[in-house]
């Protein structure tokens, strides 16, 4: 492929995600992506900045999308927190000119509209990767069952993530088909994880995921893919019966690369008995 | 020779003398080149006001003249009435708008806008020295009507024409008339039997000695104009004979196809000849072309393809050998009445897209309604024909959901919602319905008294919020709601859910659209010309609207529209002739060189090729006067009589201050 991309690894990656950035990365680098880390991003402000300020969440962003500008490539946001706060600031950029005077002003940067916000799934799912990963596939996931999780951050809001279907998205369903796994058809792709609940009030968070771990052991599904780091510790801690896989986890899966062992042990639902 | 103008200065009270001299503007008016008479008055629309001009026109023999006062909208007409009375032809006569472009905005600055005032009145003077007298345009009129679509909007608009004596072609899609209101079993808010209302009105059309029915049919070519529009008809091949078959209803039962009845909205199963609805306008059998196993075996030999329906009537009536068929119309004006289709469910993976049967849309809840639909009336699960115990109502499906779906209301679901709750739960005493709704709209005469009735005295629970998803579940629906009032998530067990599908416009109108000149807005809607002042009127003259096809309605609203048409047309056609201003476009013949430009840019369709001269004419019935043309014409081939690329020019330089430059 020979495409280069700006990244931005956020704080998940060295910490609850590695095995998602781990896999990311292999995977990418079996398609021949290359990823240039922006050289000074922060924190992109998680759910707290914006609960305090929204100048100071919307800043902390801009100020990673000006780095980004500075690479001068569009980049990739693997954690879907960060993809929503940064995308969230890059669409206000794009679309409200106060708020982009002030951010330029405060940045001393000039937006230029040019670097798109992509999550990892628009980086990897996307149409025109498709016969690619099909050719990479050494060992098809057959018989896997899956269900696909999407969560909020990369889906909403629709204006601003550019989803193909706030309630029906399908990008890594088709995905998946192309590994060989049977995606099953199910109910509560874009239901709520608790999100940040997770951290304050685990009794919701317990109610909620046991109803989306309800409706996939319903479904037959083996286990269930997500792509956001805070879905998969959320879903995967509170319950016992069912692995919490990432999408990339399964690519590098078909693809045989990376030290998939090692990622196994990551997660409290081990999945290694799945291949 | 010199025309000896007259200058009129109108006060309008202290709007325009508030910040204009007018004592001024008269003098300075005198000094000008041509002037004769130059006065002022406090109010020149009034009665005495006219008067001065008229009697001053007929003293001083005026041939040109500048009423300097308010904006053309307001009062031109009134004073070239005013000049025609007394001899002087009226397009001699201008107005000099002094006070929305002058006095209004001005108002603080009297010696500024009294020069500018001056200006006004010498532009428009110089104007008027080169405007011709001029005669109206007389068109014919052909005092027939075309009502393209045979719903109750085509029907009532096509009834009030032909009982004010005009002859009327109805056009009809379907294979029978009656449209989306034949699939409706009770009206709101007084729960009308719809089949018996509809009944009357369409044996009034079928017996109607000056309207002619055209089922099947579709517009397929539009010439002419208002007065004058020639509508090609093109018609479906009937296959069935009318004036042969006896209804006997024996091809029916031997045709092998089965498929989804569109009428009933899937709810029961058709063969490939059927009958359209129940209706007694629908009794003779259609064969559908594209489900027919004749049309569809292309390889084998003629004796060998399906002809179980030819076999198998007794009265020879059906010839699968019928071609299509095209009828011309000529008619004075058209009543567009296409309608509405329901935004279709498939759009709502939420929802189940479609897919779950025991989840239906509105109409499809209609029919199971209706005594002589497929259940015979009972509400029952399409799934297993048991009776729902619990039925959610989904309104606002699809509308008010700028993001995904469409942005507008569709206006008769939170009335059509309440009266199916109502009549469900007097069908099915012990059952309980739901409705999940946003807002409750029911503006209309005893609207809000019928859905208070269904909250208060029949049970119905409210809820408000906007429905997430519909699964289907061990047998279950589950409704995953929730209700904002109390701020809690609620998951309803429903047996049936029923959706307030968004209206729009009906499949196809885009290219009607095209075909009839008339245009859309981003929805597809048909527009309106004005919303307030001309809802009927569309973009061409002669073309008028009526129903939903210009926005979603409910059926009150609907005929209202219908017999505003037929009002307008009435209008109309109460003149032998039509007259049309003659402020258009003229031609130069031997400057133009037939480019045909102006072709593409008018918005009318006013300009055509002479096929003899070469020479690009315009059609004076058709034409605004709009200028499009004058500006595109790369050789000022084209003017605007009266307003001349010259007399504009004069004009200009008057206000520059530098007429002589002209």
């Amino acid at each position: 492929m020979g495409e280069t991309y700006s990244y931005y690894p956020g704080c998940t990656s060295h910490s609850t995600a590695i095995e998602y950035i781990e896999a990311s990365k292999a995977v990418i680098e079996a398609l021949g992506i290359e990823l240039k880390e922006l050289p000074d991003w922060c924190c992109c402000g998680a759910a707290s900045a914006h609960n305090l300020s929204s100048s100071l969440a919307l800043g902390l962003s801009a100020f990673n999308v000006a780095e980004a500008q500075k690479v001068g490539a569009d980049l990739v946001i693997p954690c879907a927190g960060c993809y929503g706060n940064l995308a969230q600031a890059d669409y206000e950029m794009r679309n409200n000119e106060a708020e982009r005077q002030r951010l330029e002003k405060e940045f001393d940067f000039t937006y230029d509209k040019k670097i798109k916000m992509l999550s990892l799934v628009d980086l990897l799912a996307h149409e025109e990767l498709r016969p690619a990963i099909r050719d990479l596939v050494k060992k098809p996931l057959k018989g896997l069952k899956v269900v696909c999780y999407y969560g909020c951050a990369i889906v909403r809001p629709g204006a601003v993530t550019k989803v193909d279907d706030t309630e029906n998205p399908l990008r890594i369903d088709s995905l998946m088909t192309d590994l060989g796994a049977e995606v099953i058809d199910w109910s509560c792709k874009v239901d709520c994880c608790g999100g940040d609940l997770g951290l304050t009030d685990a009794e919701k968070t317990t109610e909620l995921v046991n109803k989306i771990v309800d409706y996939a052991v319903a479904a037959e599904a083996d286990c269930l893919v997500t792509s956001c780091a805070l879905c998969q510790a959320n879903v995967d801690i509170r319950q016992q019966r069912l692995p919490i896989l990432y999408f990339s986890e399964l690519m590098a899966e078909a693809f045989q690369v990376g030290d998939r062992q090692r990622w196994w042990k990551k997660h409290f639902n081990n999945p290694a008995n799945l291949f | 020779m010199e025309k000896k103008l007259g200058v009129f200065v109108c006060w309008c009270g202290s709007n325009i003398a508030g910040s204009v001299d007018v004592d001024k503007a008269v003098e300075e008016a005198k000094k000008l080149d041509g002037v004769v008479h130059a006065e002022n008055y406090m109010y020149m629309c009034s009665d005495p006001g006219q008067q001065l001009v008229k009697d001053t026109i007929s003293e001083k023999g005026l041939d040109g003249v500048v009423v300097a006062c308010c904006s053309p909208r307001m009062h031109e007409n009134t004073f070239r009435k005013a000049a025609g009375a007394v001899g002087l032809n009226s397009y001699l006569l201008e107005i000099a708008n002094i006070r929305e472009q002058c006095s209004w905005v001005h108002q603080n600055n009297k010696p500024l806008a009294t020069a500018k005032a001056v200006s006004i009145i010498e532009g428009t003077l110089d104007k008027v020295k080169e405007n011709l007298p001029l005669e109206t345009i007389t068109i014919d009129l052909t005092k027939r009507v075309c009502v393209v679509g045979g719903g109750i909007a085509g029907i009532m608009s096509a009834l009030d024409l032909a009982n004010a004596g005009y002859d009327v072609a109805i056009i009809e899609r379907e294979p029978a008339i009656g449209g989306h209101m034949s699939q409706i079993s009770q009206t709101f808010p007084y729960f009308h039997n719809v089949p018996e209302l509809l009944k009357k009105k369409i044996d009034e059309v079928n017996a109607h000695p000056q309207i002619k029915v055209y089922v099947n049919s579709e517009v397929d070519v539009l010439d002419g104009y208002v007065g004058n529009f020639n509508v090609t008809i093109r018609t479906r091949p009937a296959f069935v004979n009318p004036a042969k078959c006896t209804a006997c209803g024996k091809c029916l039962e031997v045709c092998p196809v089965k498929v989804d009845d569109e009428f009933n909205r899937g709810l029961s199963q058709r063969g490939a000849i059927f009958r359209y609805n129940q209706t007694e306008a629908a009794k003779i059998p259609v064969l559908e072309q594209g489900s027919c196993l004749h049309f569809a075996d292309s390889e084998s030999e003629d004796d060998n393809k399906c002809q179980a329906c030819v076999d198998a009537c007794p009265e020879n009536a059906i010839d699968l050998g019928s071609i299509r068929t095209l009828n011309e119309e000529f008619v004075g004006a058209i009543v567009m009445a296409t309608g509405y289709d329901l935004y279709s469910p498939v759009n709502m993976p939420e929802y189940g897209a479609g897919k779950i049967p025991d989840v239906i849309d509105a109409l499809a809840f209609e029919r199971l309604l209706d005594p002589q639909g497929p259940t015979q009336g009972r509400v029952v699960r399409p799934s297993d024909g048991a009776i729902p115990k619990k039925v959610v109502f989904i309104q606002c499906v699809g509308s008010r959901d700028p993001e995904r779906h469409k942005a507008y209301c569709s206006r008769a679901c939170c009335m059509y919602t309440a009266k199916q709750a109502r009549l469900y739960r007097q069908q099915v005493e012990e059952g309980t319905a739901y409705i999940s709704y946003m807002d409750i709209r029911s503006d209309s005469r005893d609207f809000e008294e019928f859905v208070q009735k269904g909250m208060e005295e029949e049970n119905l629970v409210y809820i408000r919020g906007r429905t997430a998803k519909v699964i289907e579940e061990d047998g279950y629906l589950r409704v995953f709601t929730s209700d904002t009032l109390t701020s809690r998530q609620m998951v309803i067990e429903a047996d049936l859910v029923v959706l307030a599908m968004a209206m729009e416009p009906k499949a196809g109108i885009r290219e009607l659209a095209k075909k009839m000149n008339v245009t859309i807005d981003g929805d597809a809607f048909l527009s309106e010309t004005h919303i307030k002042l001309y809802p009927v009127e569309s973009s061409t003259k002669g073309v008028y609207l009526a129903g939903c096809g210009q926005s979603p309605k409910d059926i009150t609203d609907t005929v209202s529209q219908a017999l505003a048409t037929a009002g307008k047309i009435q209008t109309m056609f109460s003149n032998e002739t039509l007259i049309a201003d003659p402020l258009i476009a003229e031609v130069k013949n031997d400057v133009c060189s037939g480019c045909g430009i102006c072709i593409e840019i008018c918005p009318y369709g006013a300009r055509l090729m002479n096929e003899f001269t070469r020479i690009s004419d315009v059609n004076q019935a058709v034409c605004q006067g709009c200028g499009a043309c004058i500006a595109a014409c790369p050789n000022k081939a084209c003017e605007l009589i009266n307003s001349t690329s010259r007399q504009f020019l004069r004009t200009i330089g008057d206000f520059a201050g530098r007429s002589e430059a002209v």
